[in-house]
């Protein structure tokens, strides 16, 4: 399960180095060039969008390096911060207290526990079905009746998002690919890839032609021409990295597609969450990027959804 | 010991502090905030700066802090916290002299006005101790805190705290202005704790 280092990893991280590098080059020019207006805000925003890019690529490096059990826990740790962020959100009341303690600290950390030791009979369905049902169970035993249903469902939605969503990134390493085996870590990066440059791409796209939106309500920020874009080039980039997968080219090119549409629809869907509760962000964890969780949006809907198609088309 | 306590306070209930009306200063300050949670003392007190916190003293309830063996070592050793009565004010066994003298040249205290902690969240009516602090002290600046999410991180009548994100926001001072009536006042403060909830 360890990140070996055969030639095409160094290749993996080498080219996010070389990306991160041109970044904040642009980044240091555009702040030479532009200072003043509007613009400039955008530019301090791209400029810490980067910085944390940096922070972020160190501790998804250093947690691959380190093995299977650096992933587990790096991703662990992201669904802590993650439930953290959207439960502080969700208005819940006090007959959930002991509920939201059982998802936290005992859920939580059985979910990662069941991937370490890849027992996938049980980890794909302990949330959406035994702990599904025990949360009501829970709460009813609390004996809070008031807006029952709806807080329920608020702190289901989160194990679903948070951790369930969450933990099939790293329960890529524990699939059995004939052909790949012991390169799981490599098929994880390039997944976090995809779906990580697939958002960067569709932010660029959109800042620079972006002139349509999507869906003005939901997400001012999403535009027809970012997504076009985005989407395109992100597949055409996941494509070329099919060396670094037990997929062809072609077949590269449809996986990455999956993930980028997967990750466009996640970050709506969040995005519509925030809208309704009234804030921008889930949380200022990292800086210009706000919460953990408006960070891995598109990686909570994507990641399920290649898990899945990974499994039943080349397992 | 203390500033790894302060640390672990800001980190289990990612308390952020907002100072919204306000900058953190050693001067002589009376923090005035909603109570919602046992945890309130401790996270306006880890929210504050070293120095800030050095000086200043929490008012808890002495029926509760004396209790069992950590709560006098925390009130104690730790926050220093200043212990009232609460429950029956005598001539002599008065929290507002206490409060005074600890006051002092040089201190600032933590006070919750409410007297305890609500299980609905909602503010209760203020007691008149804030009102007569500001009389007897006009120099010293009272500071509305609103502290939000600890009831959800901790209710009362729990022991576990879930780690969800509170926040503790430092409003604008106020003073008690010439000829302000003892409600009034009162009411006046609550509002500002209040205002500075979010819609």
């Amino acid at each position: 399960m360890i990140l070996k280092l055969d030639p095409q990893t160094i290749y993996l991280v080498g080219g996010v180095l070389v990306l991160l590098v041109i970044s904040s080059l642009i980044g240091w020019v555009l702040a030479k060039r532009i200072t003043g207006g509007k613009g400039r805000a955008t530019i301090d925003n791209l400029n810490a969008r980067i910085r944390a890019w940096w922070l972020m690529v160190a501790v998804f490096g250093l947690a691959m390096a380190t093995g299977g059990i650096g992933s587990i826990l790096l991703f662990a740790l992201t669904s802590f911060f993650a439930l953290r962020e959207f439960i502080t959100l969700t208005p819940t009341r006090a007959g959930d207290h002991r509920s939201l303690f059982w998802a936290f600290f005992i859920i939580l950390p059985l979910q990662y526990y069941l991937i370490a030791i890849k027992w996938y009979g049980l980890f794909a369905i302990m949330i959406p079905v035994y702990a599904f049902l025990f949360i009501p169970i829970r709460s009813a035993i609390a004996g809070d009746c008031a807006n029952f249903l709806e807080r329920t469902a608020k702190i289901q939605w989160g194990l679903m998002i948070c951790i369930y969503c969450v933990s099939h990134v790293p329960a890529l390493l524990t699939l059995d690919l004939p052909g790949y085996a012991g390169q799981n870590g490599k098929l994880m990066f390039y997944f976090v890839l995809v779906a990580q440059i697939s958002d960067v791409l569709q932010y660029v796209w959109g800042k620079t032609l972006g002139r349509h939106k999507i869906a003005p309500n939901v997400s001012p920020n999403k535009t027809w021409e970012g997504f076009a874009g985005g989407v395109v080039s992100a597949t055409l980039i996941g494509a070329a990295l099919w060396w670094a997968t037990p997929f062809t080219p072609l077949q590269s090119a449809g996986m990455s597609l999956v993930i980028t549409l997967m990750g466009f629809c996640g970050g709506l869907v969040m995005s519509a969450i925030k809208r309704d509760r009234g804030v921008k962000d889930y949380g200022n964890m990292i800086q210009g990027h706000g919460g953990v969780l408006d960070r891995i949006d598109s990686l909570c809907f994507a990641a399920p959804v290649f898990f899945h198609f990974t499994r039943y088309f080349f397992s | 010991m203390k500033s790894l306590l302060a640390g672990l306070a800001k980190t289990l209930t990612g308390a952020s502090a907002r100072w919204l009306g306000c900058a953190p200063d050693t001067r002589q300050r009376i923090y005035f905030a909603n109570h919602t949670s046992n945890l309130d003392a401790l996270v306006i007190w880890a929210a504050l700066p070293p120095p800030v916190r050095a000086l200043t003293r929490p008012v808890a309830a002495r029926d509760y802090w004396t209790k069992g063996r950590v709560r006098p070592y925390l009130a104690n050793h730790i926050f220093h916290a200043l212990l009232i009565e609460r429950r029956k004010p005598t001539m002599t066994d008065n929290p507002l002299k206490e409060m005074l003298t600890a006051l002092g040249e040089r201190h600032s205290l933590i006070l919750f006005p409410e007297g305890g902690r609500q299980a609905d969240g909602k503010m209760a009516p203020f007691k008149s101790g804030l009102y007569h602090l500001a009389k007897h002290r006009s120099d010293v600046e009272l500071v509305p805190v609103l502290i939000e999410n600890l009831n959800r991180i901790l209710p009362k009548g729990e022991f576990l705290p879930v780690p969800l994100l509170g926040g503790v926001n430092f409003g604008t001072p106020l003073h008690l202005e010439p000829g302000e009536a003892k409600e009034a006042f009162l009411q006046r403060a609550q509002a500002a704790i209040r205002e500075m909830l979010r819609p």
